[in-house]
């Protein structure tokens, strides 16, 4: 009597779970799923969640617009919760289990460094929007925040020309962005003719909170008689009190100013900007910038999230771009595929949000304008300097040894990530 | 009414000034301009409206030059980013903000606008290079001014870059400054400049000056000055080897204060742990999301009063030490109270209800960080000399964690509840047979050291980031702390939090701040496998078992 009733439910589970699975899959059938791979919860999160809202934005502006490829896209949201091993887990289960075509996602080069591999195993595309160190070129990653060439080193030659600088703090956390974008641009200074002795390099962990002794060396540093400037890669949450004991400290822009490359208008709103007024930092695009483009965009993001006060910043700019050249691609190629998109995305070119059009090169980097701006007081940035017309990333740097001599290229017939014009080989790494 | 006032200042130095162009040779030039000099005054006007910051600073030189009355309120006003145009017709309008309007004053002819918004107006951008340029303009028309800080400010600027332009302004005014300061910084810019000069007495009478003098220009001065012969050499480097001697030592006195601040940070964060923790046993993981709790409440009094951002952080206090209590007495009455001696399974516990605490806070504020603005009594710093500042901030940091420590020594020292608790955490047994209600003190006790970490809270929002992680990044240091002053001792707390402070802050300028952190910790395990019961054990009956 127990057994029989045992054995219908179990029939029973069982046609339901079939109906279910066969209903799921002819859904997705219906729809193109695309990933979102942002941390929601953990450190991470105050950044990233952004980033999560803009593509959730992205996609439904697109599906108002009737979808891609006569289907509606379908946003994949998961949250690898600024654990670096799980963006790799959470990566792998979007691609094999949800099926997702796209990956947007990463904040931390860390955790780009983490779900590389699996992209690479299982071929599917990433979007990374976040500027970075370089030195790393992808077949199954698109990188469309700057490479070092389109903003370390316009920034610094902004202060050299412009303002005069000839002495150097280059302080930064303590991860693998500062220090290779230092390494970099100290390799570029000394090219320029810097000494050494005016180099003065200086790192801290994460969250750093307490900048008292390091404010007050770097106002030593810089009371030596020749224009002294700081070059901040110091990441998220440290910048606050750093800010905040220059601001006590006396420093003011006109004596050190300092160009950060982490700081954008999102950083700022949790900050009062008034001791900061005249600091620099060095992006592809300022919530400041006037196009119509951007104000549509602006206009946009603050219906979507329903916050008249929220800001808009660079990294968003990146998955505008990302997701318009995706979209794109995807109809050049018409199909979603990754190996076909993956060539489609090469040559592609859409607005940007500073007026202009960025295209994806062979290297899978972007081309971009290089703007620096200058904090003002409402906590937005006022744009003193942009290049003349649009910089391609460069993923190798010119300035290393050893990376100066490589090349990427994906076309055919090169279709590698790390060419050695010397020795006319490609390594065997896909990275 | 500054800008009048100013104004009327300027008019009456003007004459003064004349006289100045006289002997300086500017007139005859001026004279020559006259005619088309008006014309141009004109135009640099307008051109103060241009987009090109080229052209703002062309302006800027000119109108500097000129030196009219208008000269000194409008570069004033464009430096303090008060100074708009009417997009209209782009005439020049002074910006003052009174009670959330906007009144704009004509600098010239039109009419004055109050309006409740900037609507018609925008503001006249400038950046760093037109900073500079304006601050040079105005410390050279402020020498004279009446307000001594402001007369200081212009010598100060002036010795940023000194020139024989500055020093023949100077040489006639120093004379007649009364301030002995401000005589001191103009006699070094004078010395700087004579140190150019061809005579070698001279030279030698500039070197002594110099070797008094703590401003950075002197020393660099020095350093760059070539000793036209070896006498001279010897004093200059005596000057300098003087100079460097005494910077050393202010900044040791400068590593002291900021190794006593960073340790009263500590300390603060850990004087509520050293109740819950020290006094009654409690591993309470959530102790950083108090304080993040008193962070928040201080943003919160911020929202809540936006006009008395002065007395919010005043207010925030008690509001905090309420919050974060009532927050922790409803911890313990759910959680804690029932593992009193489980150790392990509190630890869990309490690590749970921090995750659960971040999240709620994540939920109603979003995971952004949310700014306390620094109330303007507690920025900027004391200035001892030219060396040597210490930042209010910090400094009343200090004293706020000093006077907590007090309040909470005779707390536990002088009145019933502090009696109680004692006797709780020493025999539970016997406390209670003497009628001491213990369950009851176990919350007043845990809503005590939460409402500490609350008030904790208060102070590093001032400091830090106030967002969800804010507790995290201080839950290991305050365990640092109070395991090494020694479990349930106060005193303990507080020297151990100010003694690593200092170590932490003598070690970072050689080591980096990332090894001296890992140096400071190595240096506690090595202690506490000397010392289990950290610096100050506690004695008696409790500690045995």
């Amino acid at each position: 009597m127990m057994k029989s009733q045992l054995k219908k439910l179990a029939i029973a589970a069982a046609i339901t779970a079939s109906t279910l699975a066969s209903s799921s899959l002819a859904w997705a059938e219906d729809t193109i799923k695309v990933g979102v791979l942002h941390s929601l919860s953990g450190t991470m999160a105050i950044s990233e969640t952004t980033l999560k809202d803009t593509m959730l934005m992205l996609i439904d502006e697109q599906n108002r617009k009737g979808g891609v490829l006569g289907k509606k896209l379908e946003a994949v949201v998961v949250d690898p919760a600024s654990n670096w091993p799980l963006f790799a887990e959470k990566a792998r289960e979007l691609i094999t289990k949800d099926h997702t075509v796209v990956t947007f996602g990463c904040w931390t080069s860390v955790s780009r460094k983490s779900v590389l591999p699996v992209f690479e195993e299982l071929n599917s595309i990433l979007f990374y929007p976040v500027q970075y160190e370089g030195e790393e070129s992808s077949k199954n990653v698109f990188y469309t925040g700057a490479a070092p060439n389109q903003q370390a080193v316009p920034a610094v030659d902004y202060l050299m020309n412009e303002l005069g600088v000839k002495r150097w703090v280059l302080a930064g956390t303590d991860y693998v962005y500062p220090r290779t974008t230092n390494k970099i641009l100290k390799a570029y200074l000394i090219a320029r003719g810097v000494k050494e002795s005016d180099i003065m390099i200086n790192y801290t962990p994460f969250g750093h909170s307490d900048w008292q002794s390091i404010v007050s060396d770097i106002k030593k540093f810089g009371s030596a008689g020749k224009k002294t400037a700081v070059v901040s890669t110091i990441n998220g949450d440290a910048n606050v009190p750093f800010y905040k004991e220059l601001g006590n400290q006396g420093i003011s822009a006109e004596d050190i100013p300092v160009v950060a490359f982490s700081v954008g208008e999102e950083e700022l709103s949790g900050l009062d900007t008034k001791p900061l007024v005249g600091h620099l930092a060095a992006w592809n695009y300022f919530m400041s910038v006037e196009s119509d483009e951007n104000s549509d965009f602006i206009s946009a993001w603050k219906k979507y999230i329903k916050d008249n006060k929220r800001v808009t910043n660079d990294p968003m700019e990146a998955h505008y771009i990302g997701f318009n050249m995706w979209v794109k691609a995807v109809e050049k190629a018409g199909t979603t595929d990754p190996e076909a998109v993956q060539k489609a995305l090469i040559g592609v070119a859409v607005p940007n949000l500073s007026g202009g059009y960025s295209a994806m090169m062979p290297n899978h980097h972007i081309t971009k304008p290089v703007l620096i701006g200058e904090i003002q007081d409402n906590g937005q940035f006022d744009i003193v300097w942009e290049t003349s017309g649009l910089v391609a990333g460069d993923a190798w740097s010119d300035y290393l040894p050893g990376s100066r001599d490589l090349i990427s290229d994906w076309r055919t017939p090169l279709s590698c990530g790390n060419y050695n014009v010397k020795t006319k080989k490609c390594s065997g790494q896909n990275y | 009414m500054p800008e009048s006032i100013t104004i009327a200042v300027v008019r009456r130095l003007s004459p003064l000034l004349l006289l100045f162009f006289l002997f300086t040779g500017f007139v005859p030039q001026l004279l020559a301009n006259t005619s088309t000099g008006e014309a141009s005054l004109q135009e640099a006007w307008k051109a103060l409206t241009d987009k090109s910051y080229s052209k703002k600073e062309k302006a800027i030189t000119l109108i500097a030059r000129q030196n009219t009355a208008d000269a000194y309120p409008v570069m004033k006003a464009m430096l303090d980013g008060k100074l708009y145009f009417s997009t209209r017709d782009k005439t020049l309008f002074v910006l003052k903000e009174q009670d959330g309007n906007y009144a704009f004053t004509p600098l010239f002819a039109g009419q004055a606008v109050t309006q409740e918004s900037k609507r018609g107006f925008k503001k006249v951008k400038i950046n760093n290079r037109l900073r500079t340029r304006l601050r040079q303009a105005l410390a050279l028309l402020q020498l004279q001014h009446e307000d001594k800080k402001l007369r200081l400010a212009a010598v100060q600027e002036l010795l940023k870059n000194p020139d024989s332009k500055a020093a023949n302004l100077i040489r006639d005014v120093v004379e007649k400054e009364t301030d002995t300061e401000i005589r001191t910084a103009m006699h070094t810019l004078l010395a700087v400049i004579q140190l150019e000069s061809p005579n070698e007495n001279e030279q030698r009478e500039a070197i002594k000056k110099l070797a008094d003098s703590l401003n950075p220009s002197a020393l660099n001065a020095l350093t760059a000055y070539q000793p036209p012969n070896t006498a001279l050499k010897k004093l200059a480097n005596a000057a300098i080897q003087k100079i460097n001697d005494r910077r050393d030592n202010y900044a040791r006195a400068e590593t002291i204060f900021f190794g006593l601040s960073l340790g009263s940070v500590l300390a603060l964060a850990a004087i509520g742990l050293a109740i819950t923790f020290g006094v009654m046993g409690v591993i309470n993981m959530a102790h950083g999301e108090l304080i993040m709790i008193g962070a928040y409440t201080t943003y919160v009094i911020q929202l809540l009063m936006p006009e008395h951002i002065g007395i919010s952080v005043i207010v925030a206090i008690p509001a905090a030490f309420i919050v974060s209590g009532l927050v922790g007495m409803a911890i313990e009455l759910t959680v804690i109270r029932h593992l009193y001696g489980r150790p392990l399974e509190t630890l869990l516990a309490t690590f749970g209800v921090s995750l659960v605490l971040q999240q709620t806070v994540r939920s109603i504020f979003s995971p952004l960080n949310r700014s306390v603005e620094t109330p303007q009594w507690m920025s900027g710093a004391f200035q001892i000399n030219e060396v040597l500042a210490l930042t209010w901030n910090r400094f009343y940091i200090i004293i706020f964690c000093l006077a907590v420590f007090v309040a909470l020594i005779l707390v536990m020292k002088k009145t019933l509840l502090g009696l109680q608790v004692r006797a709780v955490s020493q025999n539970r047994l016997m406390a209670r047979a003497m009628g001491v209600r213990s369950k009851w003190v176990d919350a007043l006790t845990f809503g005590l050291g939460s409402g500490i970490a609350g008030m904790a809270g208060v102070a590093l929002s001032l400091l830090t980031n106030v967002g969800p992680n804010l507790g995290q990044s201080y839950i290991i240091d305050s365990f640092m702390v109070v395991v090494f002053g020694g479990v349930g001792n106060l005193w303990g707390t507080l020297v151990a939090g100010m003694s690593l402070g200092v170590i932490n802050k003598v070690l970072e300028p050689w080591a980096g701040a990332v090894l001296a952190k890992i140096l400071v910790l190595v240096f506690i395990i090595l202690f506490i496998q000397k010392r289990p019961t950290g610096l100050f054990p506690q004695r008696g009956r409790a500690a045995e078992d």
